[in-house]
Parts: C-alpha cells; sequence; structure tokens
C-alpha cells in the first residue's frame, strides 16, 4: 500500500497540524507495512521540503508552482490532483484543517471519490482499515471504512494524535522529488485578497492560569456576571464557547475553540458547554477540566477530570458562596 | 439572482439520541428532528441577499417524508419555494452519493449562487457544499462569514483558522458553504407561516435521477464513544458540590 501525507504551509510556515497528521500516517505506514510519501505544495517550498526530509518518510513530493503562491481551491485540487495522478497512492491522509475542509472534498470529487472526515483514531481489522470519526457532534463515535477502487481520502481531526511522537529519519534524509505541475491562470476562478485579524486581541486566554468558560447553558447576557464573578474569585478569566460569541454576548476574542483560541491552563471549568468538537479541539489540552452540564450525555464529560450533572444556575452561585465564605476566613 | 439553499433536518440536538447498533444509524421514530443549524445560517443569508438584490430563493432538502417539515419552515421565513427529494434511505448514502443526488436535482434549476451550512449536526461530513461545486463545475468558498453581491460577482469573507480572515473574490455561479454565526436568522411570522401553506414544494424521487450511489465510504458502525478519561461525577445538594469541587480542585488536583 502507498500512503501520501498533503502537508499544509502558509508564507513558509508549517501549519502545525501537519505534524499531528505526519505522526498519525507514520503509524498507519508501520502498520499497514505501507510506504509513506508527503507533499509539499506552494511556491518557493523546496527548504520546507528539505526540512520535511529529515522525517521517517520514504519520499517527499514539491509540487511548486507560481499559481500556487496564494492557497486557492481550484489550483491546489489541480495541482494535488497531478500529484495523486503521478504518485499513485492507495491513501490520501491530511490535517482536518479550514483549508482541506475547503479544497479536499473537491479533490477527491474529481476523482470520484468522497472524504471520509475528521477522523479521530484508525484501527486495521482483519486487513482492511477502520477510521473512526464522531457523529451528532461528539455523542456519538462510528468505525467508518472505504469501499471501492484507491485513491481513499480521510482527514485527521486536530488534536487527536500527537505531533510529538511524528519519527524522524532513521539515518540521514528522504529523497524530494519534483511534480511537475502545469497550471494555467484561467483555471483558477477565485481571487483570494489579504488576510487580516479581526478582533484586537486584548486577552491572551493561552496566557490564562484559570478559566472559567461558559456556553449555551449560560441562557442569555443578563448571566454574563454571574459567571464573570466566579472567574473573578478564581483569579482566572472568562472565555466561551462559539455560540456564545455568535449571539456577541462575549466579544471574539474570548473565543476557544478551532475558529478562536487554543488554550491550556491548570484549569478549565465548563459551565454550561455540551462540547462540540471544534470546542474541544481548543481546550482538550487543559490539566484539569471540571465541567457543569444539565445532560449527562454532554460530550464535555468524555474529557472532563470532574462532572457535575445538574443546574449551573443552581452550582455557580453555591461555588461562588464557598469562595467568598474562604476568602473572608483568611 | 436566483438562489438555492441545501437545508437538512437532523436530530434535535437537546433531545435524547437513541442509537440504533443493528442499522449503524438511529431509532428515527424515537428521535425528534429539527433544521441544521448551519443551513439556518444559510437560509437568512439567501433572503438577505434576495431583499437587497431582488429575485427568488429556493430551499432544497432531500431526506424521507419529514423532511418536508424543514422545508415548510424555511418557506415560512420567505423562501418562494422548495423542492423536496425524496429519499427514505438518505442516511445510508456516502457524501458523494448525497452530492450527487442534489447536484443533478440543481441542474435543471439555473441558480445563479448556491449556498449551504458548512456541515451537518448529524454525519458531520462537512463535505457537501464543496462537492456539489466540483460536481456542478461551479468555483467555491467554504467557511464564509460575509457576502457582498455586485455586477455578477461576489467578495466573500472565508474564516481561517485561529482568528484569521481573507476576503475571495469569485464569479457566479457559485456555492457557498456558510459558516454558524454569519447573521442572525429570523424567525418565522404568524403572516409567514399562512403564506407558506400556498408555496409548492415539488416533489423529486431521488430514485428517478439516475445517480450512481456505489458508495465510497460506509459506515460499520455507531456507538457511544468509549471516554478517553475517567470522570468523577460529584453529587449532593448545590452547596455540597461546591464544597466538595473546590476541595478536590484544590488538593486533588491542586489547580487552585
Amino acid at each position: 500500500m502507498k500512503i501520501l501525507l498533503i502537508t499544509e504551509q502558509r508564507e513558509g510556515q508549517w501549519n502545525k497540524l501537519t505534524f499531528e497528521a505526519l505522526a498519525a500516517a507514520q503509524q498507519i505506514a508501520s502498520e499497514a507495512k505501507a510506504s509513506l510519501s508527503a507533499v509539499v505544495i506552494g511556491k518557493g517550498v523546496a527548504s520546507l521540503a528539505d526540512e520535511l526530509a529529515g522525517w521517517q518518510i520514504s519520499e517527499v513530493l514539491l509540487a511548486d508552482h507560481d499559481l500556487l503562491e496564494k492557497y486557492t481551491p481550484d489550483g491546489f485540487s489541480l495541482a494535488l490532483r497531478q500529484v495523486i495522478e503521478s504518485a499513485k497512492p492507495d491513501l490520501v491522509l491530511s490535517p482536518h484543517t479550514y483549508q482541506v475542509r475547503d479544497f479536499a472534498p473537491n479533490l477527491a470529487a474529481s476523482l470520484g471519490k468522497s472524504m471520509i472526515a475528521d477522523c479521530t483514531g484508525f484501527r486495521h481489522e482483519n486487513g482492511k482499515l477502520i477510521f473512526v470519526r464522531q457523529m451528532f457532534q461528539g455523542r456519538a463515535a462510528a468505525d467508518v471504512r472505504f469501499t471501492g477502487e484507491p485513491p481513499w481520502f480521510a482527514s485527521l481531526q486536530a488534536g487527536a494524535f500527537r505531533a510529538d511522537s511524528a519519527a524522524k529519519h532513521p539515518g540521514g534524509k528522504a529523497p524530494v522529488k519534483t511534480i511537475a505541475i502545469e497550471l494555467k491562470p484561467d483555471q483558477i476562478r477565485t481571487t483570494p485578497l489579504e488576510m487580516f485579524r479581526e478582533a484586537k486581541q486584548s486577552v491572551d486566554l493561552a496566557q490564562a492560569q484559570i478559566l472559567v468558560s461558559i456556553g449555551r447553558g449560560i441562557r442569555g447576557p443578563e448571566n454574563i456576571p454571574l459567571a464573570e464573578k466566579l472567574a473573578k474569585l478564581l483569579g482566572g478569566e472568562l472565555c466561551a464557547s462559539r455560540p456564545v460569541c455568535d449571539e456577541g454576548w462575549l466579544p471574539m476574542d474570548r473565543q476557544v475553540g478551532s475558529s478562536g483560541q487554543t488554550v491550556a491552563p491548570k484549569l478549565y471549568l465548563a459551565l454550561g458547554i455540551s462540547g462540540a468538537i471544534q470546542h474541544m479541539v481548543g481546550m482538550k489540552g487543559a490539566r484539569a477540566i471540571a465541567a457543569i452540564n444539565k445532560d449527562p450525555h454532554a460530550p464535555i464529560f468524555e474529557v472532563a477530570d470532574y462532572g457535575v450533572v445538574g443546574d449551573l444556575f443552581e452550582i455557580v452561585p453555591a461555588l461562588i458562596e464557598e469562595l467568598e465564605k474562604a476568602g473572608s476566613a483568611k | 439572482m436566483k438562489i438555492g439553499v441545501c437545508i437538512k433536518q437532523v436530530p434535535a440536538k437537546d433531545a435524547p439520541l437513541a442509537i440504533a447498533v443493528e442499522s449503524a444509524w438511529i431509532r428515527e421514530p424515537d428521535v425528534t428532528f429539527e433544521t441544521n443549524e448551519p443551513d439556518g445560517f444559510a437560509l437568512e443569508e439567501a433572503l438577505r441577499l434576495k431583499e437587497k438584490h431582488g429575485g427568488e430563493v429556493t430551499a432544497i432538502s432531500m431526506g424521507p417524508e419529514r423532511a418536508k417539515q424543514a422545508l415548510k419552515e424555511a418557506l415560512a421565513k420567505g423562501a418562494d419555494r422548495a423542492i423536496h427529494i425524496a429519499a427514505d434511505d438518505f442516511s445510508k448514502l456516502d457524501p458523494l452519493a448525497s452530492a450527487r443526488s442534489l447536484a443533478a436535482a440543481i441542474q435543471a434549476e439555473n441558480f445563479d449562487l448556491l449556498l449551504t451550512g458548512l456541515q451537518s449536526d448529524d454525519q458531520g461530513f462537512g463535505q457537501t457544499g464543496v462537492l456539489l461545486a466540483e460536481l456542478l463545475g461551479w468555483p467555491h468558498a467554504a467557511i464564509v462569514m460575509q457576502i457582498e453581491a455586485a455586477a455578477g460577482r461576489l467578495k466573500v469573507k472565508r474564516e481561517l483558522e485561529a482568528g484569521w480572515f481573507q476576503w475571495i473574490e469569485l464569479s457566479l455561479p457559485a456555492v457557498l458553504t456558510i459558516q454558524s454565526g454569519i447573521n442572525k436568522p429570523r424567525y418565522a411570522t404568524l403572516k409567514g407561516i399562512m403564506a407558506a401553506k400556498k408555496k409548492e414544494i415539488a416533489t423529486v424521487e431521488r430514485a428517478s435521477l439516475g445517480v450512481p450511489d456505489a458508495p465510497t465510504q460506509r459506515v460499520e458502525r455507531i456507538y457511544v464513544p468509549q471516554k478517553t478519561k475517567k470522570t468523577e461525577f460529584i453529587t449532593g445538594q448545590p452547596q455540597e458540590i461546591a464544597a466538595k469541587l473546590l476541595e478536590k480542585l484544590r488538593h486533588e488536583a491542586r489547580v487552585l
């Protein structure tokens, strides 16, 4: 079996999910006794290809073209299709980044395929490769396998695999092979403009040791002061899951998750957060996670060290009272 | 502008989920359904574009008979007409077969713009919109947070990771997948609900579309996820819970 990993870089900087996907790809390759190649795509990215060759990979493929300088779904899809036609992999893996979500289904469909997206795990069963992915917003897991002829496409969820388990090349470097890419300007139908950040990051949640985080369960902006008070008494910052920021109850720069900040505090106290995948990838690295939620089946409890099934509007005032009592006793 | 919006009906977020191990799906009679939340944002965006630029909004949903409820709600909110792609086997289709079926029904419509939510809250493949773009031969942009339309062209704001955004220009016809939070979806008014009763829901049998549905992937099994962590549940009266939780955080986890 041949495996191809699609790596991701922007302006010469690796997307760090590339190395999580690399670790997973190495493990699949080793279990399946498959060869693993990895493609670097962009303009002027030969040095990144050279860097990648230092990892345990059989071959690095370089797809370098002037029209790949800025990401476009047409450019990347067409170029990667040429890479796939040249390298003929059975399995094409990629990190499940926002960019992959934009082009990979397109690439797969152009070859008559779909992708097993956002996988959290894999295993070999009776010689077949099974991928595990979440369904129903993390309330269920599914074992999924490919049917039909290769190439097969799968993407790997952020945070599901450990980048630090990716192995370096045992001796020397993997060869780098340049793939000739043919692209014409009129094949690229979208024009990308400048990238920018919207919310000025007035709080750096990544630096906070204690985070009190609120989700939909907070019900409305009128209840924010309650959570704020708890955060203050604990000496932490207040943050939220996406719906709270979408509603405008808290500013966007306090959002934790794949579209917001990634945090790793000592304590993450989740109030009324169900634990959608997009939220959990941003916080599951916390040293201790405590969750209060009225739904005992909320996915947040899968990552929580301490769980309280109950009404946050009863528990939070009790916590505040306890903390105030302790404070005044000092 | 003729706008199509793909809408999926999914199990309600807050209702219990009855997993049916034998069918690798859910026991549908035991589940309540609602409109997929991201698709609600896509519909709202379509209605706003129509209000600004004129035209027509068509809601499209595939699924069993129950999916018509999602279309009725879209009509009540202001969609002009609806297409139901009747498919009792919808939950068994892989992303490509779903997209091929939608594309076959959409091809005849001459839409200028097709909107979808960025993913469904049930299967969460997150591919339908982008697959549709390839199958229809249209340009696309995924995870869109703002749309500006002028003179046959679109300027859209795409969300990237970690708080970054990017404006993209593309020509029509095009497919956009809409990110949650792009707008505040409206509620149906009583007047809208009454008006919807007179609007058309055209039904197309998926089987009549002649779409190959040899799957490219298959769900073998669904199950309640195994916990990766052992969660210690704290029970009691609120005051007891508060005291116990703080005690654990201070002396066991040592994070306070």
